[in-house]
């Protein structure tokens, strides 16, 4: 972590008093924390703790009942998905969620959708402008994929890709859309050892020569207390704990929320 | 195939993304294209081309245009009949009101007004999903059998009902006989075979795919629902639009509105359930096994010297013609397409499996 290539920077994106419910179920109480530009910052909790709603109201999936998000000096009170992409926030999913019927390639491409600009009659007679932004964007998905080291299953089908591999398309489905930040949820559930030490190297390598933000949700403790600059611990909808892997850890309310405690 | 990809090395991303990368594909196409139009047009008899080729031609179209919004878009249809009906009609008042008009330009003007009613019916497609939407398009059938058959306007005050088109003529070539309407309609399909592939390649394309594949995730990646579904629906109902109108100017000559009804539209679903969803290809296959299987089974006892009554025979046909429906989404769920790619795959490596 010493000689990381980009140093950590301002807030890029903040999270003031977000609270969201599904009728009854109260998923996130008044909770706020900050990103800083270039960390990797880590959000971990127990089952059910609402992580993932976390990152689908920072994509605009969810829409809070309460709170604001501040994203590179905006403010938002919902995001909605098209515009946060554009905005600059890309994600990856906790149970795949990959185009099934496209190729590798294909679906890295889509992550570039956003930027390319050719109208439906150029693209159907792919005349020059057309055919052109193809070329171009195809290069940019070219470096990915040779960041990710998927060369050989360019044209291969998605679906029959095995499960470390397909993890690995959709962080580079993701990292096509060139975003600021990255949410990635559980980028190592259901992994063996080595697809892990894979993948963290992978997040590792993109936050350092990207420079990407990125915001992860982890189970495994020992990836997120080797890879995060910054965790925060939700519980219940809440946050009870936020700071360095080191203080987290020694925090007794974490401790607490992980173990139990008697009454 | 025979052949392989073996030593042809792409050297840069447009000779990787052409069409048919491999360099024997493009040769086998070529010869398929100057058979089709040399060849055949010398060999055929009047009844083959009348009978099975004309139609097989328009057919594979709109195949191909219910096949970008059904299989490229995932949003089911069972009313696309009626955006033929609409391009039809459209073209006939195009040729009536102003008939100083090229025919190519009344196609595209067809095409388009049936691209506008189809985006407009594909409206619910953006809150509605599956079966439901499969209901919801066959409202745009029965809407638009009851608008043909009652507003008089759209059929001239004919009093059957049914309306009849002059030959169509092109820059003083009259598209007439058998053969002349063939070389015409295959010109006009590769063109739109063409199109649907390099829309298929480019990001629209991908943009319908994504769509269909995880909804969710092509909006976090930055796709609009609106205008991935809409332009679905758009530029199939175009297609479709033009199948239409070529199918009551160049097939039937005089139609009325029962010759776009669901009946057809149901016909056009099998088409690309058989031929193989998502795929242009699987849309030839599928036009080719619906125009052509009811003949083959009409004409067999007949060819085999059974003795059967006509009536005999039609509901024979019928019955086979189910049965190989169900036969093949049993066998082959992906269609006939997914079976040529397997057996290409199998081939790539025969005789020597390992």
């Amino acid at each position: 972590m010493s000689q990381r290539g980009n140093p950590i920077g301002e807030v890029i994106l903040s999270v003031e008093g977000v609270s969201l419910a599904f009728g009854g179920v109260r998923a996130l109480t008044d909770v706020s924390f900050e990103v800083r530009e270039h960390e990797v910052r880590a959000i971990i909790g127990p089952n059910g703790a609402g992580k993932s709603s976390m990152l689908n109201v920072i994509n605009g999936v969810y829409h809070p009942q309460q709170g604001t998000i501040r994203f590179l000096g905006q403010t938002y009170h919902d995001m909605d998905p098209h515009e946060t992409a554009l905005a600059g926030i890309a994600r990856t999913f906790q149970n795949l969620a990959l185009f099934k019927g496209m190729s590798v390639l294909e679906n890295i491409l889509t992550g570039r959708n956003l930027r390319m600009r050719a109208n439906l009659l150029l693209q159907a007679l792919r005349a020059g402008p057309a055919l052109r932004e193809e070329i171009e964007h195809r290069e940019r998905v070219e470096h990915i994929i040779d960041f990710l080291e998927i060369q050989p299953w360019r044209k291969t089908p998605v679906g029959r890709l095995p499960y470390g591999l397909q993890k690995r398309v959709d962080l580079a489905r993701a990292l096509a859309m060139e975003p600021r930040v990255l949410l990635l949820d559980e980028p190592m559930a259901g992994m063996n050892l080595e697809e892990k030490q894979d993948m963290c190297r992978f997040i590792l390598d993109v936050n350092d020569h990207f420079g990407t933000t990125i915001v992860l949700i982890e189970h495994d403790m020992g990836v997120v207390m080797d890879i995060s600059d910054r965790v925060v611990v939700l519980d219940y909808g809440k946050k009870i704990g936020d700071g360095t892997p080191h203080e987290v850890r020694a925090s007794q309310a974490v401790i607490d929320a992980y173990l139990g405690v008697s009454h | 195939m025979f052949y392989r990809e073996n030593g042809q090395f792409k050297s840069s991303y447009a000779a990787d993304q052409q069409l048919l990368p491999i360099l024997q594909d493009r040769v086998f196409m070529v010869a398929l294209v100057a058979f089709a139009f040399v060849v055949v047009p010398l060999v055929v008899s009047d009844y083959v081309f009348l009978s099975l080729l004309i139609p097989f031609l328009i057919l594979a179209l709109a195949a191909i245009g219910l096949n970008l919004v059904v299989g490229y878009c995932g949003q089911i249809s069972i009313g696309h009949a009626a955006f033929m009906a609409v391009g039809a009609y459209a073209a006939y008042n195009l040729v009536l009101r102003i008939p100083q008009l090229n025919f190519l330009i009344v196609l595209v003007l067809a095409g388009l007004v049936a691209a506008a009613v189809g985006m407009l019916f594909g409206i619910p497609s953006l809150r509605i999903k599956g079966l439901y939407l499969a209901v919801a398009t066959l409202g745009a059938q029965f809407f638009m059998d009851w608008l043909f058959a009652r507003v008089k306007w759209f059929t001239n005050y004919a009093h059957s009902g049914s309306v009849q088109t002059a030959p169509v003529e092109l820059f003083g070539w009259s598209i007439d006989s058998p053969q002349e309407k063939y070389v015409f309609l295959l010109a006009v399909l590769i063109l739109f075979t063409v199109i649907a592939r390099n829309l298929v390649r480019g990001h629209i394309g991908r943009a319908w795919m994504a769509m269909r594949d995880m909804d969710v995730a092509a909006e976090v990646i930055g796709i609009r629902p609106v205008y991935a579904k809409l332009s679905a629906f758009a530029v199939s109902s175009f297609f479709v639009g033009v199948a239409g109108a070529l199918w009551g100017f160049v097939h039937l000559g005089s139609w009325e509105p029962a010759a776009f009804n669901l009946t057809l539209s149901l016909n056009l679903l099998f088409m690309i359930i058989i031929g193989g969803m998502g795929s242009i290809l699987g849309s030839f296959f599928g036009a080719a096994f619906i125009v052509v299987l009811p003949i083959v089974l009409n004409q067999l006892p007949q060819f085999l010297g059974i003795p059967m009554s006509t009536a005999m025979i039609s509901h024979l046909e019928f019955m086979i013609f189910g049965a190989l429906i169900v036969f093949f989404l049993i066998v082959e769920p992906h269609g006939l397409a997914r079976l040529w790619a397997i057996g290409k795959e199998k081939l790539r490596l025969w005789p020597f499996p390992h």
